[in-house]
């Protein structure tokens, strides 16, 4: 069917070329279409535009007119562009073949279900297979962890009037230091990856992105605390330190969220509720509260994710226990928690001086790491670890709890 | 002459982009069978003169370089071909602009005002649209003043910058109009600038041509053949080749043509712009 385009008065330059490449298109390449219009630039922008797009352009004695008419043949161009071009999964992971097992990096940024055009440049992202990545939940996990996200400022009863005993709220501060330190790792792991991961596993990508957005927030409420009435902050040893460094340096994903996710912050899970439970004012309970909701999602990922991949890959539930076991010889000659903390804990959960408070708390602390012990027990059985692996497994999980 | 076996071409710099158009077809040529190398040059003066002095075998030149080279052969009794071109070498046309409110509604209403073009050696931007204007009886820098943006001269106005200071110049006062390539009034307008509703066209020069693929007699023509058969059949559903045409701006490659380049040549007969280069060129090779 012949495809007339009448501009009017309509220029070039104001929308007129939308509504010829649009007749164009829907002509097809190879086939013609005609234009007329009286805008008085029509003909030397029609002129340059065919030229520059390939099309064909035959124009009419104007016979004296004002009205320019014109022939176009499409030149095909545009349909030799997309010669070749591939859809990079489906927009919905639900559908098969979504999200493809192995995605190819020349996909790259492209969105998931986007037509990506032959010969796009190839980015260097590691984590390209699905098996190391996905998790079916990412999706629902991500928009939970939208939905819960806290405003620093109003969340948190910064204007509470409290005075403690100057022990006591050094013990926070120390405790806060050491928090700082180990959600400044649990920022870097994941922002590490985001930048490996292929984007076609948009879901990942998102909630990795909103675990680091966490983090940020947790440093920034522990930072707050700890200052509140001190103008320093407390300790960092060597051992904590040490034992943080296994986990920024550990290169694998898979291996990084296990250790970080199912084991560090699922025993930060325990304790974050511990601080809440004794803590002696109110924003150190608010601080902990949130951070704990929050790590609850994280830990929950992890476990998902690796789930996934074990009920693929049974076989790397050993290269796990290996990296459990090759991160305990590597930190055995370390110290492992700093006595501080320990000690800034026991003092949290006796709340005083007094011997027998002393006592109930160190008691308590005990229970902590009971509790702690037992929660990764508990995880790892859900990966598919027998209760004698997941004794094993969770006794030689580091002392620094993270 | 280089390497036998090896086709060496040269181009000129005008863009940094030049680098990534030709090592993409040196690849291209190469996995076809083609030892294809290049030569790049910072003006195309030096480009004819290595022509001639046998330093490569083709040339992608300009339509000013393409005189050069037609005029330093027939001085010499030899001949220039022009093997290949860009389907978007074909049928350009120079437009002078005007501001829409300027008052200015004919040619003849130049007269006595300043018309701004791009750098001294552009064939689009001052040479072809200056002789048109003579033309129709406006002789530049009588009639009116030209206002020349030497921007880049011996890039012989690939580099587009004298346009747009051209462009500029207009639309800030310092002219009264500007004399551009057609398409650079919707590139112009795009990046705003000038303003498409602000100014108009007072008037468009006949098509003309453009770039090509210059080789001189004796080049050798196993390779030249190969060179241009490997040409002609690159298509822009090709993915490898794409993104050079994209660069290079090109649909396609077409046979080479001369017809196009007789506006050009009345005005540098007009204005004696290559005269002494030419002179010089067959002085050397003589």
């Amino acid at each position: 069917m012949q495809i007339d385009v009448d501009l009017g008065p309509l220029g070039f330059l104001e929308g007129g070329h939308l509504l010829i490449k649009r007749a164009l298109r829907n002509a097809g390449a190879g086939k013609s279409i005609t234009v007329t219009g009286t805008s008085p630039e029509l003909e030397i922008d029609l002129r340059s535009w065919c030229r520059d797009e390939g099309h064909n352009l035959e124009l009419r004695p104007r016979n004296g007119e004002q009205t320019t008419r014109a022939a176009i043949v499409n030149g095909g161009a545009e349909a030799k562009r997309w010669t070749g071009a591939q859809r990079a999964g489906q927009a919905d992971a639900a559908q098969t073949d979504g999200v493809v097992s192995h995605a190819p990096r020349r996909w790259g940024l492209a969105a998931r279900g986007a037509t990506v055009e032959a010969g796009s440049p190839e980015f260097d992202f590691h984590l390209v297979d699905k098996i190391e990545v996905w998790a079916d939940d990412a999706a629902r996990l991500y928009a939970q962890a939208v939905a819960a996200q806290w405003d620093p400022r109003t969340a948190i009863p910064w204007d509470a009037k409290f005075e403690l005993d100057d022990d006591v709220e050094d013990a926070i501060v120390q405790l806060m230091t050491y928090l700082i330190e180990n959600e400044t790792a649990a920022l870097i792991i994941p922002s590490r990856f985001i930048a490996q991961l292929h984007p076609h596993f948009r879901e990942v990508m998102q909630l990795l992105a909103v675990q680091a957005a966490d983090e940020a927030r947790h440093i920034d409420v522990f930072t707050r605390r700890g200052l509140m009435k001190r103008d320093h902050l407390g300790l960092s040893t060597i051992g904590g330190q040490a034992s943080l460094k296994t986990l920024v340096d550990e290169p694998e994903f898979a291996i990084a969220s296990f250790l970080l996710s199912v084991l560090g912050e699922g025993t930060f899970l325990s304790l974050l509720w511990f601080i809440e439970r004794y803590a002696p004012d109110p924003v150190t309970a608010a601080v902990a509260k949130l951070a704990a909701q929050d790590e609850g999602r994280h830990v929950a990922f992890g476990i998902a994710h690796l789930t996934q991949h074990l009920n693929n890959d049974s076989s790397f539930r050993v290269r796990l226990a290996d990296s459990v076991r090759r991160r305990h010889d590597a930190l055995q000659h370390t110290a492992g928690l700093n006595a501080e903390v320990f000690d800034a804990l026991v003092l949290l959960a006796a709340g005083s001086w007094d011997p027998g408070d002393l006592r109930r708390g160190h008691q308590r602390v005990m229970d902590l790491t009971k509790e702690m012990d037992e929660g990764r027990q508990k995880r790892l059985r859900r990966l598919g670890f027998s209760e004698q692996e997941a004794a094993e497994i969770s006794s030689l999980h580091t002392r620094n709890f993270m | 002459m280089g390497t036998e076996g090896q086709l060496i071409m040269g181009a000129v710099a005008y863009d940094p982009k030049v680098v990534s158009i030709w090592d993409g077809f040196q690849k291209y040529f190469r996995a076809r069978d083609l030892d294809f190398d290049y030569v790049l040059f910072s003006n195309y003066e030096k480009q004819v003169e290595a022509h001639f002095q046998g330093l490569i075998h083709a040339a992608w030149n300009s339509p000013l370089a393409w005189l050069q080279s037609e005029r330093a052969a027939k001085a010499l009794g030899r001949r220039a071909e022009a093997i290949v071109m860009r389907d978007t070498d074909m049928d350009l046309t120079s437009i002078v602009l005007v501001r829409a409110d300027s008052g200015i509604s004919g040619l003849a209403g130049l007269k006595g005002k300043r018309v701004a073009v791009g750098a001294s050696d552009s064939p689009q931007a001052k040479l072809i649209p200056l002789n048109f204007l003579a033309e129709k009886g406006l002789r530049p820098n009588a009639d009116f003043t030209v206002i020349v943006f030497d921007k880049l001269v011996g890039k012989h106005g690939d580099h587009i910058g004298g346009e747009r200071e051209a462009a500029r110049a207009l639309m800030n006062g310092e002219a009264d109009a500007a004399c551009i390539l057609d398409g650079n009034r919707l590139g112009f307008a795009r990046d705003g600038t000038i303003s498409s509703s602000a100014t108009r066209v007072l008037a468009q020069t006949p098509p003309f041509d453009h770039c090509n693929f210059t080789v001189l007699d004796g080049a050798p023509t196993g390779l030249i053949s190969r060179f241009r058969d490997l040409l002609l059949e690159m298509s822009y559903a090709n993915a490898e080749v794409r993104p050079l045409f994209d660069l290079e701006r090109l649909k396609s490659w077409l046979p080479g043509r001369t017809r196009g380049y007789a506006q050009l040549s009345a005005a540098v007969d007009r204005f004696g712009t290559i005269d002494s280069f030419v002179k010089g060129v067959a002085a050397q090779c003589k």
